[in-house]
């Protein structure tokens, strides 16, 4: 790894400061990080001149805590990493889709996000199966509940499924795109809505990097505050899908008692905000409001509530025979797919990857305290569900040391929102409820942003889902996607 | 069986009666904007200059701010050097007519129910099919929650089915992304008539933070005919079950 430079999490860097080499060392030295551990945080396309385009690649060292960044000019085509690191293939497809590079020796360029110039969404190729007795099922873009669109294809033998073809791009906004030139009025409000349910973990991961690129620091209070905003978000999610996994096996009074919770998660937060959802609260520089006392008290009485409550629904699902019928081994993914495919989050720890962003790269965030990690092994949708149980265990126990005693500091110390640091690079790592979430900016001689990139946990995931389904029977599908639970429009963007 | 009952006497009825004076919404809760005409001064745009979704105007007649771009960030609030906006508690904000949904001064939204048949027809039972077309998960976070114990939809016959044959309209989220459009046109199509449409959230009603995006329609701008507009970024479940039941005549 000699030619990459390195940084740490939310710690800008010149943006000359990345070497640039010849297309065969970059490759050769990129699979040469990720065989001796490192991990594919990104390869993307960065900027483009003279019909030639730059690509970045950032390596993990998940151990270090550090992010180690190289970069290489192609023209139209190279040979592709995914051939030697599977992690690779999704962002080869989205290199393809967005620059028009072609990643030569790639098993599969299918379009990510069907963006405007490209082809019609539906209308494109799709793995299939062929055999007498092989049938194909397709799902959405509209499904059956109120949830985002996508398109699923089953290829299927009987009840079991082959193949699970997943097609996205429904979502896609322009998110990226929208936020080149900012940051202006409305930045900090579409890093909000990157994926709505995520608003805390996408809105901390924005400010980091304008923090980063201002050399603007947080107070220790401040980032109390935003640490539980996520916690809050990720015990609302957690016991959400927990009562929706209940939902799915039709064991409904887990599934109700689950469903309320989930409310009084999200009016823990609107209590400390004005919204369920967190919007408005977290800015750059700090957070918009300073909770009072008396409204921390309300919280921890409501917390020990919740938690009360949450621990009679869950051991009601642990201990009925008939839902871990249904949970356990069902929808495997195991430790060594999941760490070859990059997999982050609750998925890919439940399968035994040890790999939490709140303590890898704890950086500005969690910095003095940190949250216990939970490992699970078993891989299952028993042990993804678990896993969410040990989680929201984890961020309650957590929540209650921060409440016990909040660091001092201001709420918001005034942050520079622009002319940020000209020329400059940063990568900005959050531990969201979903998994890893990454943002990398790279900024202009002004300042300004002219390159925004967005990896959320799901643009990572979904491909695991895609083999946890092999070998499954078809009924069993929505059990799986719920125990992921990913997001159409973190990925779609 | 035993310890589920055990279970279900524990966590007791936990359904909110509605309509009810004071639902209990957060004390910071920003609802309903109140805009102060009087406390404006001459050449100043302090606030439209901050929206992040061009809501604000202001006119001689003072500021106008249009819900149905408001993301209820309260930026303006901030921006206001006099304190003439305020965000109020007040939840009741949909409204039936989009140019309705223009606040001025402290004025509550309009909503005309239905007409006599069609409340004759749905009034009892109202059956939606949802569709998301680039919404972030936050809309239908809140449009979900109406079926939880909580604000259970379904006491008032509102509920969310599957299929668009099923039901007597549909409720659409998210700015109407161009991968969605047809999605959601065939959707609609499918629905028997009378229906109804549904614009939940700033980016159905106006594209939101998205408008003019080349991704996006502007949310259902132009498409389809729209009985009910449903502010918020995200609507709180109470905004939209407020909506949907002034909208049948049931408050």
């Amino acid at each position: 790894m000699t030619h990459f430079a390195r940084t740490r999490n939310a710690v800008p860097l010149r943006a000359d400061a990345v070497p640039f080499v010849e297309i065969e060392i970059f490759r050769r030295e990129v699979l040469q990080a990720v065989d001796a551990g490192g991990r594919l945080l990104l390869l993307t396309g960065l900027s483009r001149k003279n019909g030639e385009t730059r690509l970045l690649a950032a390596i993990a060292d998940d151990a270090q805590g550090e992010i180690a960044l190289s970069s290489t000019i192609v023209g139209r085509a190279y040979p592709a990493l995914t051939t030697d690191c599977p992690a690779a293939h999704h962002f080869e497809r989205e290199i393809h889709e967005q620059w028009g590079v072609y990643p030569r020796g790639h098993p599969w360029l299918k379009p990510v996000r069907f963006p405007p110039a490209g082809p019609t969404i539906g209308k494109a190729d799709f793995f299939t199966v062929a055999g007498a007795e092989i049938h194909e099922v397709a799902v959405g873009p509209v499904h059956a509940g109120i949830i985002e669109p996508g398109h699923f294809r089953f290829n299927c033998h009987g009840e079991r499924v082959i193949h699970l073809e997943i097609s996205l791009g429904y979502q896609h906004r322009g998110i990226e795109r929208a936020l080149q030139g900012g940051p202006h009025r409305g930045t900090l409000h579409l890093a909000e809505t990157i994926a709505g349910d995520t608003t805390a973990g996408h809105t901390i991961a924005y400010c980091q990097i304008v923090e980063g690129l201002s050399g603007t620091a947080c107070s220790p209070r401040a980032q109390t505050w935003r640490a539980l905003a996520l916690e809050l978000e990720r015990i609302a999610n957690h016991i959400g899908d927990l009562g929706a996994l209940a939902g799915d096996v039709g064991f409904l009074p887990a599934a109700a008692f689950c469903g309320r919770l989930r409310g009084d998660a999200l009016n823990m937060t609107a209590l400390l905000c004005g919204s369920r959802l967190g919007r408005g609260w977290i800015r750059p520089g700090g957070i918009s409001l300073d909770p009072a006392a008396e409204t921390l008290r309300e919280l921890k009485r409501r917390l020990r509530d919740a938690e009360r409550d949450m621990r009679n629904a869950v051991d009601l699902l642990w201990k009925s025979s008939s839902v871990r019928g249904r949970f356990e081994n069902i929808g495997i993914l195991t430790q060594q797919v999941a760490a070859d495919l990059g997999a982050v989050g609750p998925p890919a720890r439940a399968s035994g990857v040890d790999r939490d962003a709140r303590r890898d790269f704890p950086a500005p965030l969690y910095s003095e305290r940190l949250p216990a990690v939970a490992v699970g092994d078993a891989g299952d949708v028993f042990a993804r569900a678990q896993q969410r149980w040990r989680e929201i265990e984890n961020s309650i126990a957590f929540i209650g040391q921060l409440l016990d005693e909040p660091a001092g500091g201001a709420a918001r110390s005034a942050a520079q929102e622009h002319g940020l640091a000209p020329n400059a690079i940063i990568a900005s790592i959050v531990e969201g409820w979903r998994g890893e979430i990454l943002h990398l900016a790279l900024t202009d001689p002004a300042g300004r942003f002219a390159g925004y990139k967005i990896v959320d946990p799901s643009f990572r995931n979904w491909f695991a889902l895609a083999t946890a389904m092999r070998g499954q029977a078809i009924t069993d599908f929505p059990l799986c996607n719920k125990s992921f639970n990913l997001s159409y429009c973190g990925h779609d963007l | 069986m035993f310890k589920t009952l055990l279970a279900r006497a524990r966590q007791g009825n936990r359904t909110a009666p509605y309509p009810v004076p004071d639902p209990g919404l957060p004390a910071l809760f920003r609802g309903r904007p109140v805009l102060d005409p009087a406390k404006c001064v001459d050449g100043c745009a302090a606030c439209v200059d901050v929206c992040p979704t061009d809501a604000l105007r202001v006119s001689e007649a003072g500021p106008e701010l249009d819900l149905g771009r408001c993301i209820f960030c309260g930026d303006c609030v901030a921006a206001c050097p006099e304190g003439a906006i305020t965000l109020s508690r007040d939840w009741r904000l949909a409204a039936s007519k989009r140019e309705g949904l223009v606040a001025t001064g402290d004025r509550p939204l309009q909503i005309d129910a239905l007409g006599r048949e069609l409340r004759r027809l749905l009034g009892r039972s109202l059956r939606l099919r949802q569709v998301s077309a680039g919404g972030c998960n936050g809309c239908e976070v809140e449009v979900n929650a109406l079926g939880n114990v909580v604000f259970d939809a379904s006491r008032f016959g509102i509920d969310f089915v599957a299929s668009p044959r099923h039901a007597d309209g549909v409720l659409v989220t998210g700015p109407v992304t161009a991968n969605m459009k047809e999605a959601l046109l065939i959707t609609y199509e499918a629905i028997a008539e009378p229906k109804l449409v549904i614009a939940a959230g700033a980016c159905a009603i106006s594209g939101g933070l998205f408008r003019d995006h080349q991704e996006v329609s502007n949310g259902v701008e132009g498409l389809l005919p729209v009985d009910l507009y449903v502010p918020g970024c995200p609507p709180h479940p109470l905004t939209i079950l407020d909506g949907l039941l002034r909208l049948l005549g049931r408050l």
